[in-house]
């Protein structure tokens, strides 16, 4: 009795992809709409995390110049740097003279004439520290503590802009979080859709098979079973469509991020993300076939 | 099997299309319902079938008062039922085998046995070669036949018939009423609309007659004597 039960189950499932089959360009196209419905806000979701990784990466490696009062010396400054980086909360500290800094300025700036017309060199000893502290507060910390030094003229950090760089995206992930459950109903209607005509389609069917003593939940069984499959192909085709564009812009995104001296390389979906596209996909379209079924079987009495 | 107690039905319109109709077909019996078009035969029948309610009245298909069946119920209440139409309404796209087999899919039934059935009723009406055919393909004649292999197929006790040989010619038609009184013959009642009288006629059965509505006679067979 469950075997037989199960196996109408396997057939209403076998004739739906039949019957997806039978018309391969209109099911392409259903199931295009609803790929490109599923893989906008996915894509959107990937590269919002990419950029929130690549954010969590330079948050810790925030380097920031420590600018010394004129008035120390050249040995002064080198202990000063040995005594920074022999702090634990940072990882690197490297003294920049006021010559080399000269000569970095001259080489860089196009300036070398100018410069060669100043009687002495204007720029201070400093020292570019690189904070071994992970968490923005830490690095905050230590900056203050820098800046109290004697030796200190100034420290300049710029954490704002990567404050601001977090707040954007936050403020992206929610507009996704939105969109996500916009483009979720725009699946359902495209399913609903689809599931109506098909039962528009099938009217005559539908009648006899109420005059033969089919009931509705026989009848409603094989357009649910149609809806699962397009939303399921749907959900395949949106993954494979993320997994492309991911692979065409991998190479590029690794040169950018060279320049940048960064290794980071694309996180595409995971594998729990793919089952939860197709899982997404499957139960939308069953859900958009259920509105239709509800809706439109009804009203279809033999007569 | 099927009683009708001072019946009307009234439809949407305003048309009355039954009028105090009142009979019993008593379990095992054959009738006819005669009379011209639009004097409510095919009325009656959706009625029985629960595809109209009355609007007044009570009808009774097998002890069970058709009024207290609800919407949910009416599906069970249809397997009970073999229903053959004039148009046949098979599906096309669909073999004669899945036709014949459409109201035995719809039970849980084992594949073996769904097979069986499907085959014993083809083979009743001598339609066990066409099996893998296609409706379209056959005759009107073999199209009606896959239509009454198809009541017959879940074994109903009830089988109604609108108008079946509506299409037919005189012989095919003939042959149709005698595979109706077959199945009679194994029990099954049966209520068969036809305005065909010089068909009728060559048939022994009791006839029932609407006009306008109303059950103006209702003979018992040849012998024309009043019941």
């Amino acid at each position: 009795m469950i075997g037989r039960y199960l196996s109408l189950h396997v057939e209403n499932l076998r004739e739906a992809v039949a019957r997806m089959l039978r018309q391969p360009f209109g099911s392409m196209m259903t199931i295009a709409v609803i790929a490109l419905a599923l893989a906008l806000p996915a894509g959107l979701r990937v590269t919002v995390n990419n950029a929130q990784a690549l954010s969590g990466s330079w948050e810790g490696a925030i380097d920031f110049t420590v600018y010394l009062d004129r008035d120390v010396d050249e040995e002064r400054a080198a202990e000063l740097a040995l005594e920074v980086e022999a702090r634990d909360d940072v990882g690197q500290a490297v003294l920049i003279t006021r010559s080399e800094a000269l000569e970095e300025f001259r080489s860089y700036s196009g300036f070398g004439d100018a410069l060669d017309a100043l009687a002495e060199n204007p720029l201070p000893h400093a020292l570019v520290v690189r904070p071994a502290a992970s968490s923005l507060a830490d690095v905050e910390a230590l900056a203050s503590d820098l800046d109290a030094l004697e030796e200190t003229d100034l420290v300049q950090i710029d954490t704002a802009w990567v404050e601001r760089l977090r707040s954007i995206l936050e403020l992206v992930r929610r507009i996704v979080d939105i969109a996500t459950i916009l483009l979720a109903l725009a699946v359902v209607m495209v399913i609903g859709n689809t599931i109506r005509l098909e039962i528009n389609n099938r009217r005559t069917e539908i009648e006899v098979v109420k005059l033969v003593g089919g009931s509705d939940g026989f009848i409603r069984r094989p357009f649910l079973y149609l809806g699962l499959c397009y939303g399921l192909a749907g959900g395949m085709l949106a993954a494979i469509t993320i997994a492309l564009s991911l692979a065409l812009i991998s190479a590029p995104a690794r040169s950018l991020a060279q320049l940048y001296g960064s290794t980071y390389s694309l996180v595409g979906l995971s594998l729990g993300q793919t089952l939860a596209l197709l899982i997404g996909g499957a139960f939308l379209g069953w859900g958009g076939a259920g509105v239709a079924a509800a809706r439109h079987l009804r009203a279809i009495e033999p007569s | 099997m099927i009683r009708f107690e001072n019946v009307y039905k009234r439809y949407p319109n305003g048309r009355e299309a039954l009028t105090s109709v009142s009979f019993r077909l008593e379990k095992g019996e054959m009738a006819f319902l005669t009379g011209p078009s639009g004097a409510g035969k095919s009325t009656l029948l959706k009625l029985i079938a629960l595809i109209e309610r009355p609007s007044r009245g009570t009808v009774l298909v097998g002890n069970q008062n058709t009024s207290r069946i609800r919407r949910r119920r009416i599906p069970q209440f249809r397997r009970r039922i073999g229903i053959v139409f004039q148009d046949h309404k098979l599906l096309n796209d669909r073999s004669v085998f899945d036709n014949v087999a459409l109201p035995l899919t719809i039970g849980a039934l084992r594949r073996r046995e769904l097979e069986r059935r499907v085959r014993a009723a083809l083979d009743q009406v001598g339609l066990l070669r066409h099996e893998k055919q296609y409706p379209l393909s056959l005759s009107t004649g073999e199209q009606q036949r896959v239509g009454i292999a198809r009541a017959v197929a879940s074994r109903p006790e009830l089988v109604i018939a609108d108008e079946p040989t509506g299409n037919l010619d005189p012989d095919l038609s003939l042959e149709t009423m005698r595979l109706f009184e077959r199945f009679n013959e194994v029990g099954v009642t049966l209520l068969i609309a036809s305005h065909d009288l010089e068909l009728i006629d060559k048939l022994d059965h009791r006839r029932l007659r609407l006009e306008g509505g109303k059950i103006v006679a209702d003979f018992d067979g040849i012998s024309a004597e009043r019941r």
